[in-house]
């Protein structure tokens, strides 16, 4: 299936806060990132949780962000870096809507 | 609204690098959960996840690991009719009187 | 409040006994879905026997080969599944990443909302990785969490988290320490512990 992401673009986590089951850690939300690599298409866990069958599969990016994006106050080195596999339909393109 | 499950970055206590052995119970209830999820089984690994978020925060933090497990295969047994509330509350009474039974041998 | 690993003291309903009531729920289970025919006694026993025999010395086996194999570590990279595989190891359906420990970054797991682990390559995770402490620390201050236990991450090294919130399960490839190379393939593998491949130590 196609992707809408790449090596290297610079996306954004859409702040979103519906009720139910979601693998995209509240942390991350509205911030943003840069896609390291698709981590791999799979069943939706969203729809899954409820007795579906997760189709159709989405992909899931490795989307890198840094941690002085994440926590403002980080105290450790600027280079580190969180790393968290997020479904496609949760991201936008960095600088697009932020929902 | 962030949920009680979701906490990356909450403060928290320090990480105290514990770990115990893991007692036949546990074993017992993690294979549980390895036969019945999976292609063709009762439930999705996904369906357990939500199950066990829906504990809620003051019973999810109350209960260990496992406790949470076999509290939220259970639920999804009964939402999934493969067993009855009724005859899981007389087994539970049959094998608690069992064990009794046993530990006062 | 941190996830204790004993059975909790309070237990209204079945007071004084040696079990509790999660003990009878799991029991109750166990019998009616055999009864039901969901799965078998023998079922149950084989499972267990699997849980018992899974291991971290089989990622350690794997990180082993890769120090002294470059093509196995490549291809250990790219598919650790099929790459333990050629071992005789079976990592189980899931698929599972190695990332890679060098000279410039240091990878840490974490699954901060369940405790998703690489259970079928590594065995059971330790209490720690399930604790509310690890999961909500780590992606915020890893380098004090990596302190707590003993392991020291310079500045100018990046600290790497990996939040495994997807169907997939990550291990760490550490770096393979120096003088050891009059050391064979086992002798390594000896040195691999479980928090390296957790990435919450150094070897």
């Amino acid at each position: 299936m196609s992707q809408n992401f790449s090596i290297g673009d610079r996306v954004r986590v859409r702040a979103a806060y519906p009720p139910g089951h979601v693998r995209t850690p509240y942390y991350t939300r509205g911030k943003e990132g840069v896609v390291m690599g698709l981590a791999a298409v799979m069943a939706n866990a969203e729809t899954l949780a409820y007795g579906a069958d997760g189709k159709p599969d989405i992909p899931i990016y490795r989307v890198s962000f840094p941690q002085t994006q994440l926590w403002p106050d980080y105290a450790g080195d600027p280079s580190d870096t969180a790393v968290v596999d997020i479904y496609e339909h949760w991201l936008v393109a960095a600088g697009g809507s932020k929902t | 609204m962030r949920r009680h499950h979701d906490m990356g970055g909450l403060v928290a206590d320090p990480v105290v690098p514990s770990e115990h052995d893991y007692a036949p119970w546990e074993k017992r209830i993690d294979a549980i959960m390895r036969l019945t999820t999976g292609d063709g089984e009762l439930f999705a690994i996904d369906e357990l996840r939500r199950a066990i978020e829906e504990i809620g925060p003051g019973a999810y933090d109350e209960m260990s690991y496992y406790e949470r497990w076999i509290t939220a295969m259970t639920n999804l047994l009964l939402e999934k009719r493969v067993v009855s509330v009724d005859e899981l509350g007389r087994k539970m009474a049959e094998i608690e009187a069992r064990w009794k039974a046993e530990a006062a041998q | 409040m941190s996830d204790h690993p004993q059975p909790h003291p309070f237990q209204p309903d079945i007071e004084d006994s040696p079990f509790t009531r999660y003990q009878v729920m799991a029991e109750s289970v166990i019998e009616l879905l055999t009864e039901k025919g969901v799965f078998s006694a023998d079922d149950m026993r084989r499972t267990l026997e699997r849980i018992d025999a899974i291991t971290p010395a089989q990622g350690s086996r794997a990180v082993a080969r890769a120090w002294v194999d470059e093509a196995f570590r490549a291809r250990l990279l790219d598919n650790v599944n099929a790459a333990t595989a050629e071992l005789g190891i079976d990592a189980g359906p899931i698929p599972i990443r190695a990332v890679e420990n060098t000279a410039d970054v240091h990878n840490v797991i974490v699954c901060t909302l369940c405790s998703c682990y690489p259970r079928m390559l590594l065995g059971l995770p330790p209490d720690w990785y399930k604790s509310r402490a690890y999961r909500s620390s780590v992606v915020r201050e890893p380098r004090a969490v990596l302190e707590a236990f003993g392991t020291h991450i310079p500045d100018g090294v990046e600290v790497r988290v990996h939040d495994s919130t997807a169907e997939l399960r990550y291990m760490v490839i550490p770096m393979r320490p120096a003088g050891t190379t009059d050391l064979d393939e086992a002798g390594l593998a000896e040195l691999v512990s479980r928090d390296a491949m957790i990435g919450t130590a150094v070897i």
